[in-house]
């Protein structure tokens, strides 16, 4: 556990470095604020809410937690600290979940600085902070499966641009797999991945999360995907390791 | 070869790493006792970094075992990567972090913590004279300050086994110099093995000399030893003649 955290504090110290963490700061929350209001109807809807908010997030994570993570393993195999840091007494374990923790950590710091949202809607309105709330766990569930996903797609390739467009497929193909679109056209040609579609959807069960209601099968989801995704992860690093 | 009153501290038996068709090192067994100073010879993509890196439980080996202190790198990996300092080849290092703090996580990834932290810390950035730059991002320094971090990361626990890959690559005479004198200063307390293309370093600072050619090993004897296989004396054309004669039909080399 110590060497974990001793990993993802360094992990973390690296994004702050290095221009990435402000870059990534400065775009996620003006893209927020723009499709919040902008797109949102945010004052418009005249309810006290952050629905608008919620709504556009997860698109704006899939976008951007690719960007985080397409280094994570590319990063350190093309330069070889790979090699350096897996011949320290620290096993793949370790590591994959301390990389893991401080991108999550990374992600929670650009989430609280969305802050000024949350006063908005309470100075002109009586919000359930409640919800709002539970939006934000739901977020943050979100925002660690895509990092699980990208992290472990990062550890196939040694090139950054590969990690990321293949970061944002997969997280797609996560992320839309519950709306009507893809289930309507699952249902008429293959009514059995239907079914499964619409259980593996990120996005369904995210906004349980932003109407405020936390249900216990959401958290196993979020769980078990993050979990799988990091186990993979390991797998890939010791196959991907040393070729 | 060994001294025989203590088991040897590195054991490699019959280690061989094939990728695909190639095979970059075949059946190579040898063993590195206390207060001995292997230098690693053999040609560019011989397989010296390839068993350099299962030596280190880096790379899982096809076939063969290798032990540090009777700690299998493979089945016991953490424990012999406990007792061993290694500087891979290149020595990578975060370029965005600085000397200090590069070390500073070595240190705790290696389990020290407070003021022992600081100590050991401060001994490897004195071994390896980098005083002057400690607060440098590693990105802004030279190649042989570069290689000097990665030595003194190897150093941080005063390891019994040491395994660097070049370790004087990029160095100025006076660092190499540097260098080698710490070398030799550790040796009579440690196993260790280095890898180099310079013959001169060997016969400076090695007990002993492997040479490797097509990923097999083709001599194993004293620098002094190898010298004599040549009517010329010079370790140059005794080097050449044993890794020609091994002819490399490709030079391939796993990156």
């Amino acid at each position: 556990m110590r060497t974990t955290l001793v990993i993802a504090r360094r992990e973390l110290g690296a994004y702050f470095a290095t221009p990435v963490a402000i870059v990534f700061i400065v775009i996620f929350l003006v893209l927020q604020g723009a499709l919040t209001f902008n797109l949102g109807n945010f004052f418009a809807r005249g309810q006290a809410d952050l629905l608008p908010f919620f709504n556009f997030l997860p698109w704006v994570f899939l976008l951007l937690i690719p960007a985080i993570t397409m280094r994570l393993w590319a990063e350190e195999r093309r330069s070889g600290t790979i090699e350096m840091l897996l011949t320290l007494p620290v096993s793949q374990g370790q590591a994959v979940v301390g990389k893991f923790l401080a991108a999550w950590a990374f992600c929670a710091i650009a989430l609280l600085l969305t802050f000024p949202f949350v006063l908005t809607v309470n100075i002109l309105g009586r919000p359930d902070n409640g919800v709002i709330a539970s939006g934000y766990l739901g977020a943050l569930l979100v925002a660690g499966s895509f990092l699980a996903v990208g992290s472990a797609i990062s550890a196939l390739t040694r090139n950054q641009v590969i990690a990321f467009v293949l970061s944002v497929a997969v997280c797609f193909l996560f992320a839309a797999a519950s709306y009507p679109l893809v289930t309507d056209f699952l249902n008429q040609n293959v009514p059995q991945l239907a079914a499964i579609a619409r259980r593996v959807g990120v996005i369904d069960r995210f906004q349980d999360f932003a109407r405020g209601l936390i249900a216990a099968r959401d958290l196993v989801y979020f769980a078990s995907f993050i979990g799988f995704w990091l186990f993979l992860n390991t797998v890939i690093v010791d196959l991907k390791k040393a070729s | 070869m060994a001294s025989g009153t203590e088991a040897a501290f590195i054991e490699i038996e019959g280690l061989t790493k094939r990728f695909g068709s190639f095979t970059a090192v075949d059946h190579v067994s040898f063993t590195v006792a206390k207060g001995e100073v292997l230098g690693f010879l053999g040609p560019n993509g011989a397989g010296k970094s390839t068993t350099m890196r299962m030596l280190a439980g880096f790379m899982a080996p096809t076939a063969g075992t290798a032990r540090i202190r009777g700690h299998d790198v493979q089945d016991d990996s953490l424990a012999a990567r406990r007792v061993l300092g290694f500087l891979p080849e290149g020595a990578p290092t975060y370029p965005e972090m600085t000397v200090l703090g590069f070390l500073r996580f070595v240190g705790e990834v290696r389990g020290f913590a407070g003021g022992e932290l600081a100590d050991r810390v401060e001994h490897a950035i004195g071994l390896t004279t980098l005083a002057g730059v400690r607060l440098q991002p590693v990105e802004t320094l030279s190649k042989g300050f570069k290689r000097r971090v990665g030595l003194a990361q190897a150093l941080l626990h005063d390891p019994p086994v040491l395994v660097l890959d070049e370790p004087t690559d990029g160095l100025d005479p006076n660092q190499k110099h540097e260098v080698r004198t710490l070398i030799a200063r550790m040796a009579p307390e440690k196993a260790i093995v280095i890898s180099t293309h310079i013959l001169e370093e060997v016969e400076a600072v090695c007990t002993r000399a492997i040479v490797i050619a097509a990923g097999r090993l083709v001599a194993d004897a004293t620098p002094a030893e190898l010298t004599r296989r040549h009517p010329s004396g010079k370790l140059d054309d005794v080097f050449r003649e044993l890794t020609r004669s091994a002819a490399p039909g490709t030079e391939a080399q796993a990156a």
